[in-house]
């Protein structure tokens, strides 16, 4: 169910480009005419706008990309990317959340736990994810599973694309911070190889509720951040409009947190956005993922352990008198 | 996802990663309108009754070094890594400059950042201890207060004894971005190591804690603790009103409401809280 007709205001002169070709490419076939070399033309014409537009992309345009509607989502790299999928759901305490998606599967052929937020891609679909944001019942169905992913030895994929955990009452009453809390500690002590994957939106605790992970990937267009730009401006600013001011000065892209070396890997997208070629983009994700898994089962139990604390209990930016 | 709660009483020095600084001066008064029975009470007699309103025993928030005076066998505590001090890794600024913002709180506080540990002993028990400054920033935690944290976790860890933290946040630092977030993952991730030598962790949860501080360390303690009607939450009240939107039911977040829930295991007040903290350390410690 993509939406072909969505597009971003940046990708619109692209886009339109794009559908000219089409329609020559249609009417050539047909053809007494010959638009061959006008096709030729306009193809390294939107060649080279593409790559103008995406090279200088700013972060609020990486923002936008993020949230596209058309981009992968969880689901999506899970049906590209791993086979034998049985999805698990029960948080064996209060309800069902499908805001996270859970479940065991085969990738490269060998058992893992495979889990990651899912957005919906209609209204109708939302009403069922929530818009991506869990509740705490999706943060313990994960904590249930972490648990038997350490007792069944098996890797731990995760997909993060979240715009928040959810803000409300029945979140609050049933405890959202203590669900995400006890998924950091027990997350940072798991003994297998874990890996999580930035695809779409990574905001604050709400993602984090699954990323005290080994490794940290993160997509090309991706953000990640302690905050949504929106929410920041709206504290800063009182003004949700200055998102894209926000967007740029909390550094939330993947190159800003490769930067920070905060992130282990950034993954390219396909020319113009993952969600232009989701085969593509899986791949690439694939790839990422099956290398960083390689290295990870080097790793004895308590090397993984050890490995992960070390990680997480060095990042910090701060001076001290000595 | 905002963790910054919105309380206009809670008076913060820098604000509370809040944008607009209405900073209460010095001397700005010396008569106190308590917050719980509307009653203007002298300030001094307020400070002498730590922060308690002698009228209505509504707990009005308390300077960061006081709790260590009323908590603490006398003379024990030994100040640890006061040096930390905070940069700026984003390059941040709104209003003001982030630099700016610490430079200026630090003086009008004393501290470098939000966060006051060290050792001492409660009721004769070693303790690894700290404690949140709201007064600082609205006690948000960026690296300096997340490394603070971690270090109180892993000196109770090498010397085999308890550790106590006592939270007072609006949440994560948003000037530090990703850094502040990843603060939460380090000190849970430092918790989960100190489980191995079974001393007890104990979390007090003052008001307010909410956001990345509630969602992480806070909520992560063997036992849990707070003070009467705090405000203890995920999300701030006016982020859950403007998602739901309609009014949040009285009391909702309070330490009452979560006690009712099972969130939380004892609601403690002030001037009981060193005599319960000894209990639980000898039972447990
Ligand atoms: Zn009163």
């Amino acid at each position: 169910m993509l939406k072909p007709t969505f597009a971003l205001d940046f990708e619109r002169p692209l886009l339109a480009l794009q559908s000219k070709i089409g329609e020559l490419k249609e009417l050539s076939g047909g053809a007494k005419v010959d638009f061959t070399d006008e096709i030729l033309k306009l193809e390294r014409k939107a060649r080279k706008l593409q790559a103008e537009i995406f090279s200088d992309l700013t972060p609020w345009q990486i923002v936008q990309l993020a949230r596209h509607p058309n981009r992968p989502y969880t689901l999506d790299y899970l049906k590209a990317l791993f086979t034998d999928f049985v999805e698990i759901e029960g948080d064996r305490r209060f309800a069902a959340d499908r805001a996270i998606v859970s479940g065991f599967a085969r990738f490269d052929g060998a058992p893992v736990l495979v889990m990651g937020h899912q957005k919906g891609r209609s209204t109708k679909e939302n009403m069922v994810r929530n818009f991506g944001m869990p509740r705490p019942e999706g943060y313990r169905k994960a904590r249930r599973l972490f648990d038997l992913a350490e007792r069944f030895r098996l890797p731990v994929l995760i997909f993060i694309d979240t715009p928040g955990a959810y803000p409300g009452i029945g979140a609050e009453e049933r405890g959202q911070a203590e669900a995400i809390a006890v998924n950091l500690e027990v997350m940072s002590g798991l003994s297998v190889p874990t890996i999580s994957t930035v695809i779409g939106e990574g905001a604050s605790g709400g993602a984090l509720g699954l990323g005290v992970t080994s490794r940290i990937l993160m997509l090309q267009y991706a953000w990640y951040n302690v905050i949504s730009p929106e929410s920041c401006s709206s504290i800063l600013y009182r003004d949700a409009g200055q998102a894209k001011k926000s967007a740029e000065g909390l550094k939330l892209t993947a190159k800003d947190l490769s930067g920070f070396g905060i992130t282990d890997e950034t993954v390219q997208e396909p020319l113009g956005g993952a969600h232009r070629d989701h085969a593509l983009a899986a791949r690439y994700v694939g790839e990422a993922i099956r290398r960083h898994l390689a290295q990870l089962k080097l790793l004895s139990p308590e090397q993984i352990v050890a490995d992960r604390y070390r990680k997480y209990r060095a990042i910090g930016v701060f001076t001290s008198d000595e | 996802m905002a963790w910054f709660s919105k309380e206009k009483k809670l008076k913060s020095k820098g604000g509370p990663v809040e944008a607009q600084p209405a900073p209460a001066k010095k001397g700005e008064g010396i008569w106190n309108k308590c917050d719980g029975c509307a009653e203007v009470i002298y300030k001094a007699d307020l400070e002498k009754n730590w922060n308690i309103c002698p009228l209505c025993g509504h707990h009005e928030m308390m300077p960061v070094r006081r709790r260590f005076d009323l908590l603490l066998d006398p003379g024990t505590f030994q100040e640890l890594d006061a040096d930390l001090t905070p940069q700026d890794p984003l390059g941040f600024s709104d209003a003001k400059k982030y630099k700016d913002r610490l430079k200026a709180t630090a003086k009008t506080t004393g501290l470098r950042d939000a966060f006051v540990s060290g050792t001492g002993s409660i009721g004769g028990h070693p303790v690894s201890i700290g404690s949140f400054a709201f007064e600082f920033m609205g006690g948000s935690m960026g690296s300096v207060v997340g490394e603070k944290v971690a270090r109180v976790i892993d000196r109770a860890y090498e010397r085999r004894i308890p550790c106590i933290v006592f939270s007072s946040t609006g949440g994560a630092r948003m000037q530090e971005g990703i850094f502040s977030l990843m603060q939460m993952a380090k000190t849970s991730a430092a918790l989960n190591r100190f489980r191995a030598v079974r001393k007890p962790y104990i979390s007090v949860m003052l008001h307010p804690t909410t956001g990345g501080v509630a969602a992480s360390f806070a909520w992560l303690g063997d036992v849990v603790i707070a003070e009467p009607k705090a405000l203890i939450g995920f999300a701030g009240p006016r982020v859950i009103e403007q998602t739901i939107r309609e009014k949040l039911p009285p009391g909702f977040q309070r330490s009452e409401f979560l006690l009712e829930h099972g969130m939380i295991d004892a609601i403690v007040p002030r001037l009981e809280m060193r005599d319960k903290l000894a209990q639980i350390l000898s039972l447990l410690g």
